[in-house]
């Protein structure tokens, strides 16, 4: 039952969330900008103008495949909120990504084409730090599934200080920032225009920006899970850790493909992989 | 739809100093952003066309493109007096004229070159044709 309140919780307050963040963020880069930046509420305006225009389909399959993109990202945070098995909300993930890809694949656009290419590096970049981060979660708290991890109370952030910081890196892929948004920028237009969303309009764009609110709810909630035996605490990690994003947004020029992938896959080897050695070669956690 | 009017900005032969106007706008004095403005780089996100500069044989087929490509509702700005009628250099052999020689243009802003102010009270009275085309398209589609 309390999963299932968790579940329909986060199907309806997720988008608000996601979306009030998405407006905080663009005041904060505003304000770090010495501008006074939109309305709190600017991207709730900009998605129910995004379904009031008209769209442009390049293909039958896009919007289906932008609709599937949705649903998958709703999915991995439903599980992850109903306490379910964290191997599962990883990979529903990871499917949803791979839809929004086909979604950018299937337009002959070139600016998506690249676009999507450099998605799919995202994707091999970050995936690493997310299996990682299950097997030493796994090793600390002796279960796969959330509910369990979370209220057996055990400080992860502790246990697991190294593959934290690992998945700190490339939360700001996956939160499309910079240095790391090479496939897709929040910020007016980069050198391959709209990346992944060039031929997406109207009323599949609304979708993608409605997901990628549910996806960062999730990704914040993933933080929340390392501090999740004190609740202030994990509340203010969250909202540091989101503010660091933004920072570090606004003070870093785009990389290229090769640093994003060389630098994760690095520093997920040195400090994620380090970190899971040094647990089981310690050994102090409990089974 | 008032409250998001996202830009999509073309420079057809302009001397660029229409251009750095535009650009202005994004910059603290300005800020366009309170208004929810965004300088996007792709037709298909784009509700406005704003145009710099006078309209020649090269770019014809281009700015006819790029119109084609946005979605509906959909408006036309001319900022600059090349773009509104194509200035000083509407008599050359090799110029066509202002922007309404080619698309459909909904809002004038003249000026040489047109001042930050003038460009955002050009996008803030485009935002009303904006409104009214989308009322009208609902209607239609009723």
């Amino acid at each position: 039952m309390e999963s299932l309140t968790g579940m329909l919780v986060y199907i309806i307050a997720a988008p608000l969330v996601g979306g009030l963040l998405a407006g905080l963020d663009r005041i904060v880069s505003a304000r770090m900008q010495n501008r006074v930046g939109p309305p709190v509420l600017q991207p709730f305006y900009d998605v129910g103008k995004l379904f009031a225009k008209g769209t442009a389909e390049v293909n039958r399959l896009q919007v289906p495949l932008a609709m599937c993109h949705l649903i998958f990202m709703i999915a991995t945070g439903a599980f992850f909120f109903a306490g379910g098995d964290i191997i599962l909300t990883v990979f529903t993930f990871a499917v949803a990504a791979i839809f929004l890809i086909v979604a950018a694949f299937s337009s002959g656009s070139p600016y998506s084409f690249v676009g999507a290419e450099r998605e799919l590096i995202i994707l091999l970049s970050a995936e690493p730090v997310l299996l990682l981060a299950m097997a030493g979660i796994y090793k600390v708290s002796g279960t796969f599934n959330l509910y369990a991890i979370a209220a057996g109370g055990k400080p992860l952030i502790i246990y697991l200080p190294g593959i934290f910081l690992c998945f700190v890196y490339i939360l700001a892929m996956k939160l499309r920032k910079s240095p790391f948004d090479i496939s897709y920028s929040h910020h007016a237009h980069q050198e391959i225009v709209k990346g992944i969303t060039t031929d997406l309009g109207g009323f599949s764009l609304a979708m993608i920006e409605i997901s990628h609110w549910y996806e960062n709810t999730f990704l914040l909630g993933f933080i929340y899970l390392f501090f999740a035996f004190n609740t202030v605490l994990a509340a203010a990690a969250v909202a540091l850790v989101y503010l660091f994003e933004i920072m570090v947004d606004n003070t870093n020029a785009r990389v290229r493909w090769q640093l994003t992938l060389v630098s994760a896959w690095a520093l997920t080897l040195v400090l994620g992989g380090g970190n899971l050695i040094a647990l089981y070669m310690v050994n102090i956690c409990p089974k | 739809m008032k409250k998001s009017p996202w830009l999509l900005h073309y420079d057809g032969s302009s001397c660029n100093g229409c251009d750095i106007e535009v650009l202005a706008c994004l910059t603290p004095v300005y800020d366009v952003e309170r208004f929810g403005i965004i300088n996007t780089g792709n037709p298909r996100h784009a509700d406005i066309l704003l145009l710099t500069g006078s309209i020649n044989h090269q770019n014809e087929e281009v700015v006819k493109n790029i119109y084609a490509q946005m979605p509906n509702p959909k408006v036309v700005l001319a900022v600059g007096v090349c773009a509104t009628s194509g200035g000083v250099f509407a008599e050359c052999y090799n110029v066509k004229g202002g922007a309404d020689k080619v698309v459909p243009v909904d809002v004038y802003i003249p000026g040489c070159a047109a001042r930050p102010e003038s460009i955002i009270d050009g996008v803030v009275r485009a935002l009303a044709v904006l409104e009214e085309k989308r009322a009208k398209l609902a209607a239609e589609a009723k």
